[in-house]
C-alpha cells in the first residue's frame, strides 16, 4: 500500500519539489546579503551611533521576499490541507474508485493509514523545510526585531502571530492538523469542494483560537517592577484628553513577549488625574513631561510589566508544535473509526 | 454442494434514507454457478453486492460469504473479486499503473502472467491512461483487476449497465471464458434479463428491496408454464399451481403458473416459459403487491 500511495500522491510531490526548489534558490540567492548586511551595518552600530538609519537600512531591504516568505508559511499549510488532505479520500468517495482499493486484498485500515501516513508525512517534510529555508533568511530581521522597540504596549517581537507562526517548528504542526482535518472533512462531507471549504474554515479558526486565547494562556507570565526613573523604560507618555491626564510607560525587555504594563503605587492603584495634574502642570501649552514631574510622581508610583521572557521562545514554539500534532492525532483515530464504521 | 453465500433475514438500511434498501433477505447461493442477480433500478441489488464484498455492514440479519464474515481481513478480501457499478477506475493512473497497484494490494494472491496477458488479449496499449478507456474498455480492465487477484467468488454489479450492445456482448463474452478457464463462481447483477440469459444458470430476482425468486435456472423454467385458453377464474386451478401472472380479455386468459405436476386440463394451451417471462411476472407480482399494500395502508389512514 506503500507503494501505491506514493504513486497517487506522484503529482502533488513534483510539484512540493518545484516550490522547494523556486524557494530554496530565491530565498538562497538573496539570503546571504542580508546577512552581510547585518554584520556590516547594524553589528556595529552602536560604535557609529547610527543604529536607528542601520536598521531602517536592514529591515527595508527585500521587502516583498520578507512579505512573501512569511505569508508563505503562514498559508503553506491551509494550501496543503486544501489540496492534499481533502481530495485525499473525497475524491476517492467522489469517483467510486474506493471501492476498487476497497475490492483489494488489504484492510481499509490499512489502506486509510498509509494514504494519511504517506501525504502527511511528505506534507511535513514540505513545511519543515519551507520553514528553515524562511526562518534562516529571516534570522538577520528577526533579530533586529527583538531589540527594536516600537513604542508599543503589547510589543511581541518573535512571540507576534505573524512571525511566531512562520518560523521553525510550529508549521510544521499546523500542517499536520490541517492536512488531516481536510482528510477527515473529505470523509464525512465525501465530496472535494466542500471540504476545501471546510477544512480552510476549521483551520483559520483553530488558529486564532491557539494564537489569541490558548497561547498566551499557556505558561503563566512573569512579572517585573521597574522603577518610574530606571533606564530600562524606553518611553513614557503623558496624555491629557477631556481635561483628564493619564500616564504610560514601556518597559524595554529585549526579546520579550509583552503582554501589559501599568504605572501604580505601593497599593496597585494607578495615579488619578487630578494628582498628574497637580504633580505636572502644563506650563504655556508645552509638554508637562519634565524631568521634575517625573521624578515627583516616581515617589510614589512604580512600573509593573508582565511579560513572557524571551528564553521561553523554544517551549511556545513546542508547545504549539505538541498541540497541533495531538490535534492531527486525534483526527487521525477519528477518521479510522469513521472509515471502519460508517464508510460505504 | 457447499453455499458460496448464506444470508439469514439480512437487512440494510441506510442513515440517509428512511427506506429499507433491503430486507428480510434470506438465500443460499450455491457455488460454482453464474448467478444473475436481476431487478429493476433501486431493488436493492448494489446493496447485496456490498454487504457480500463487506464493503457495507448490514443493519439486521447476518451474511456469511465463503463461510466467514465478509471483509474480514485481508485473506477473506483476497477470497472475493469485485468489479463495482460503474467499473471504476483511476482516470490519472496508466493500465501499467493499475496493474501494479494490483499486485502491490494483492501481495499473496496477484497472478501478473493472467493480468498481463489479458491487456495484450485485449490490445490495450499498458501506457494509456484509464481516464481515456471507452466504457467497454474500462469494464474490461475492471474485469481483468478482479480476476487477476484469483477470487473463489467474482461479484459485479451491473457491469454491463452503460455498454453499448457491442461493447456488453464482448464483456460477457469474456466474462465466460473466465469462468471456463477458472471455474470461478460468478454473480452478477443486471436489470435486464436479456445480459443474464445467455450467461447465467441460476436465477435470484430481487425486487423492492426483497428476494422475489431464486433457483437454479433449468429448474425455474422447467417448473413454469404459460397457460392459455377460455376465460376463468384463476382460483378454481388446483392447489398444486401456483398464479404467477395473470392477463384476463372477455374471452380468454392467459397465465403464467408455477408447478411441480403435469397440467392435465384439456382446455389449457400449454407453453414453456422464457427467462423474460418468467422475471417480468415475478417483478410485476411484486409490484402489485406492494401497491395493495399500499392501498391497504391508505384505507387505514
Amino acid at each position: 500500500m506503500i507503494k501505491f500511495a506514493s504513486l497517487q500522491f506522484r503529482f502533488q510531490a513534483y510539484v512540493a519539489l518545484v516550490v522547494l526548489v523556486i524557494v530554496g534558490v530565491l530565498f538562497g540567492v538573496t539570503g546571504p546579503h542580508l546577512v552581510h548586511l547585518y554584520n556590516s551595518t547594524v553589528a556595529p552600530c552602536a560604535a557609529h551611533n547610527d543604529c536607528q538609519s542601520a536598521i531602517l537600512a536592514l529591515t527595508n531591504t527585500d521587502s516583498s521576499l520578507q512579505t512573501f516568505g512569511n505569508a508563505l508559511i503562514i498559508f503553506v499549510p491551509a494550501l496543503i490541507g486544501m489540496f492534499w488532505g481533502a481530495p485525499l479520500i473525497a475524491r476517492e468517495l467522489e469517483t467510486g474508485t474506493f471501492r476498487l482499493a476497497l475490492a483489494q486484498g488489504i484492510t481499509r485500515t490499512r489502506w486509510l493509514v498509509t494514504k494519511i501516513a504517506i501525504v502527511g508525512l511528505a506534507s511535513m517534510v514540505v513545511t519543515g523545510l519551507l520553514s528553515t529555508i524562511v526562518t534562516w533568511w529571516s534570522s538577520p530581521l528577526d533579530r533586529v526585531n527583538s531589540f527594536v522597540q516600537p513604542g508599543n504596549v503589547a510589543f511581541a517581537g518573535r512571540f507576534s502571530s505573524l512571525i511566531f507562526g512562520a518560523r521553525n517548528v510550529a508549521p510544521v504542526g499546523y500542517t499536520a492538523f490541517a492536512f488531516v482535518l481536510a482528510v477527515a472533512a473529505g470523509l464525512i462531507l465525501r465530496r472535494t469542494l466542500p471540504a476545501m471549504a471546510t477544512a480552510l474554515g476549521g483551520f483559520v479558526a483553530t488558529r486564532l483560537v491557539v494564537s489569541s486565547w490558548v497561547r498566551p494562556n499557556l505558561i503563566a507570565p512573569l512579572q517585573r517592577i521597574v522603577g518610574l526613573n530606571d533606564k530600562a523604560i524606553s518611553s513614557l507618555s503623558f496624555n491629557q484628553s477631556d481635561g483628564r491626564f493619564t500616564l504610560t510607560a514601556v518597559a524595554s525587555i529585549r526579546n520579550a513577549w509583552m503582554y501589559s504594563t501599568h504605572v501604580v503605587d505601593r497599593s496597585g492603584s494607578a495615579p488619578t488625574s487630578a494628582f498628574l495634574a497637580q504633580a505636572c502642570p502644563a506650563r504655556n501649552g508645552g509638554d508637562p513631561l519634565t524631568s521634575r514631574c517625573l521624578s515627583k510622581v516616581a515617589t510614589k508610583f512604580h512600573e509593573v510589566v508582565t511579560y513572557q521572557p524571551g528564553s521561553r521562545y523554544w517551549t511556545f514554539q513546542w508547545y504549539e508544535l505538541a498541540i497541533f500534532l495531538g490535534l492531527a492525532v486525534l483526527l487521525s483515530g477519528f477518521c479510522l473509526w469513521w472509515v471502519r464504521r460508517r464508510l460505504a | 454442494m457447499t453455499n458460496i453465500i448464506e444470508t439469514n433475514d439480512l437487512g440494510k438500511k441506510y442513515d440517509r434514507h428512511r427506506r429499507w434498501a433491503l430486507q428480510h433477505c434470506t438465500v443460499e447461493i450455491p457455488a460454482g454457478k453464474v448467478v444473475g442477480l436481476v431487478g429493476p433500478n433501486g431493488a436493492g441489488k448494489s446493496t447485496l453486492l456490498n454487504l457480500a464484498v463487506g464493503l457495507i455492514a448490514p443493519t439486521s440479519g447476518d451474511i456469511t460469504v465463503l463461510g466467514k464474515h465478509p471483509g474480514d481481513g485481508p485473506s477473506q478480501l483476497a477470497r472475493v473479486g469485485f468489479v463495482a457499478q460503474d467499473t471504476p477506475t483511476y482516470s490519472g493512473l496508466s493500465i501499467a499503473n493499475h496493474l501494479r497497484m494490483g499486485e502491490w494490494l494483492n501481495p499473496t494472491t496477484w497472478d501478473s502472467d493472467l493480468a498481463h496477458h489479458r491487456i495484450r488479449k485485449l490490445g490495450f496499449d499498458p501506457r494509456q491512461r484509464a481516464g481515456s478507456l471507452s466504457g467497454g474498455q474500462r469494464a474490461q480492465l475492471a474485469l481483468t483487476l478482479a480476476i487477476a487477484k484469483r477470487p473463489e467468488l467474482l461479484l459485479l454489479d451491473e457491469p454491463v449497465a452503460s455498454l453499448d450492445p457491442l461493447a456488453r456482448r464482448e464483456f460477457l463474452q469474456s466474462l465466460m471464458e473466465i469462468v471456463a478457464e477458472h471455474g470461478v463462481t460468478v454473480i452478477l447483477s443486471s436489470h435486464l434479463v436479456a445480459d443474464l440469459e445467455r450467461v447465467c444458470d441460476y436465477l435470484v430476482v430481487l425486487v423492492s428491496s426483497q428476494i422475489q425468486l431464486a433457483g437454479d435456472v433449468s429448474t425455474l423454467l422447467a417448473s413454469h408454464y404459460r397457460l392459455s385458453g377460455p376465460r376463468r377464474d384463476p382460483r378454481s386451478l388446483p392447489a398444486s399451481q401456483e398464479v404467477i401472472g395473470q392477463s384476463h380479455t372477455d374471452k380468454q386468459s392467459n397465465l403464467l403458473i408455477r408447478t411441480n405436476e403435469p397440467i392435465l386440463d384439456p382446455a389449457w394451451v400449454v407453453k414453456p416459459v422464457t427467462l423474460d417471462d418468467l422475471v417480468l411476472a415475478y417483478m410485476s407480482r411484486a409490484r402489485d403487491d406492494g401497491r395493495t399494500i399500499n392501498q391497504g395502508l391508505s384505507v387505514v389512514r
